[in-house]
């Protein structure tokens, strides 16, 4: 069970959150110039790791804001709450 | 290994210290036709059809931990294939027929229990929904019965009649049920050895021989094993290992959780799935409850799952049956199952010469054991991906030609 800091409302239980997956996804442009390849890998490619996981979570049950989170696949510890649209920041190996 | 009343009387006169084991310990050896990463059900599957069918010769199956170990020990042991989608049925269905004559095929008895499947309905909406399944399922050729609430509670005598719910209609699939897994992975596992198939265990892959676009072998913690071709069949783990090739692929990693109730006595002999509870659950032979519900729904690689969703489950469960509120949970588990987009597997060749891909089954992999690896087993033979399995290739994430199943998977993962 996750314990998640919102930016906004401070830190609640996992199930007023939505997971959306993977952050930091640029869609391919322009259009036109975008082949099949890349296109797909746009849709659906995702990096999946075992370990840190960058990614954007809404707070649906809450003030609906999306947010991104640093957390691991593998132990669910979650190292950095980022507002949307900034960098990732640099986490630690170990987890 | 061969059982029969004689043996199980002779070895129980003689204490129980006379069984052998069901398959070879083998080394690993040089160099092998084929490697298969994975001593899974579809591993052990493919392995054994590979040398059953198109008399491959050296073939070994590598496992990093034990024999069904993973996913194929984890799961709730569903076989059915009332699936929407023609591509869909069909592999689905072959697999079907391939569980019915399994038993006698191994000489292995899988306990195949063909109990039926029942799908509910509890809306107009959901009723109209299932009326669609109901008549794929017919022009796909498989065989399925139209139930009304009283056909239903008649099959399940214990199911709430006056919930949250109501129980609108029932869709049957007759020959759907379940098998005992581990059975299924120790049946392919003995008849694959005794063909000649190197079974491997404690072996795990750190990487893969060769590079510019091709693989001729794997590194492993037991050493560097040379092949002509690999194949991949390692459900949640496979983006981890198709990265040591260079492969991304479109999958998701996420825990999907399972219980087990504690054994009583014969309750209901069905498979039965409530769309709006998001529960599942089936009766052992053993009398135990097995029980199962959505994914927890974040990528995750840890063996374990949420409370909540442990709540959820459930919650669902009793909303279905009020009279189970007093049994205890004996276990609950996770498995970390792969998921694609269109809730269909990838099968066939990848983008890396000679390394062949059978991942992406999610939540459902464990019905599709015999015609994966049948179909697997062709496709590395004779290099011509098999037709059952065409749809099912990785190109589709670019061409756009997805199986879109998520409606047909039953639980609204």
């Amino acid at each position: 069970m996750l314990l998640i800091s919102c930016p906004f409302c401070g830190p609640r239980d996992e199930t007023e959150f939505r997971c959306g997956g993977q952050s930091h996804i640029q869609r391919p442009g322009p259009h036109t110039a975008v082949s099949d390849a890349d296109w797909g890998a746009y849709l659906y490619t995702r990096d999946n790791p075992k370990g840190w996981h960058f990614e954007r979570w809404l707070h649906a049950g809450g003030c609906r804001q999306w947010f991104n989170l640093a957390r691991s696949t593998v132990t669910h510890e979650i190292r950095a709450v980022y507002a949307m649209g900034e960098a990732a920041p640099v986490i630690g190996e170990s987890s | 290994m061969r059982y029969s009343a004689l043996t199980l009387a002779r070895n129980a006169l003689t204490g129980h210290r006379q069984w052998q084991p069901m398959w070879r310990d083998a080394q690993p050896q040089p160099h092998y036709d084929v490697v298969i990463v994975g001593g899974g059900g579809h591993g052990l599957a493919t392995a054994y059809y590979l040398a059953k069918h198109h008399g491959v010769k050296r073939v070994a199956v590598l496992e990093k931990a034990w024999i069904g170990g993973g996913n194929t020990g984890r799961n709730t042991t569903i076989v059915r294939s009332n699936y929407f989608l023609p591509e869909s049925s069909a592999f689905y269905e072959f697999s079907v027929q391939l569980y019915e004559k399994l038993s006698r095929e191994l000489n292995y008895n899988i306990m195949f229990s063909q109990r039926g499947m029942i799908t509910l309905a509890h809306s107009r909406h959901d009723e109209e929904t299932l009326r669609r399944s109901f008549n794929a399922m017919s022009l796909n050729g498989v065989d399925c019965e139209w139930l009304e609430p009283d056909e239903v509670f008649e099959r399940m005598p214990l199911y709430n009649r006056a919930g949250r719910f109501p129980v609108r209609a029932g869709l049957d699939q007759p020959r759907a049920g379940s098998a005992r897994h581990d059975a299924v992975a120790w049946g392919y596992a003995r008849a694959a050895s005794d063909l000649g198939v190197d079974i491997i265990q404690n072996c795990e892959v750190t990487g893969f021989l060769g590079g510019d676009g091709h693989v001729g072998g794997v590194s492993t913690s037991r050493g560097n094993i040379g092949a002509d071709k690999v194949c991949l069949a390692v459900a949640g783990h496979t983006s981890q290992i198709a990265a040591k090739a260079g492969l991304q692929l479109p999958i998701t990693s996420y825990a999907l959780q399972a219980f087990v109730s504690e054994p009583v006595k014969p309750v209901f002999d069905t498979v039965v799935l409530s769309p709006a509870t998001g529960v599942y659950l089936s009766q052992t032979d053993k009398g135990e409850l097995v029980i199962g519900g959505a994914l927890d729904l974040y990528p995750s690689y840890a063996q374990r799952g949420n409370f909540h969703t442990v709540e959820n489950v459930v919650a669902g469960m009793l909303e279905m049956f009020p009279a189970f509120s007093r049994l205890r949970l004996m276990r609950q588990w996770a498995g970390i199952v792969d998921v694609v987009r269109d809730s269909s597997p990838i099968l066939g060749p990848s983008p890396v010469d000679n390394l062949y891909l059978n991942c992406g089954f999610g939540t459902g992999g464990f019905k599709a054991i015999p015609a994966g690896g049948w179909t697997m087993a062709h496709t590395l033979a004779t290099g011509d991906v098999h037709p059952l399995i065409k749809p099912f290739a990785l190109e589709r994430f670019q061409n756009g030609a997805l199986i879109d199943e998520a409606a047909a998977a039953g639980i609204a993962h």
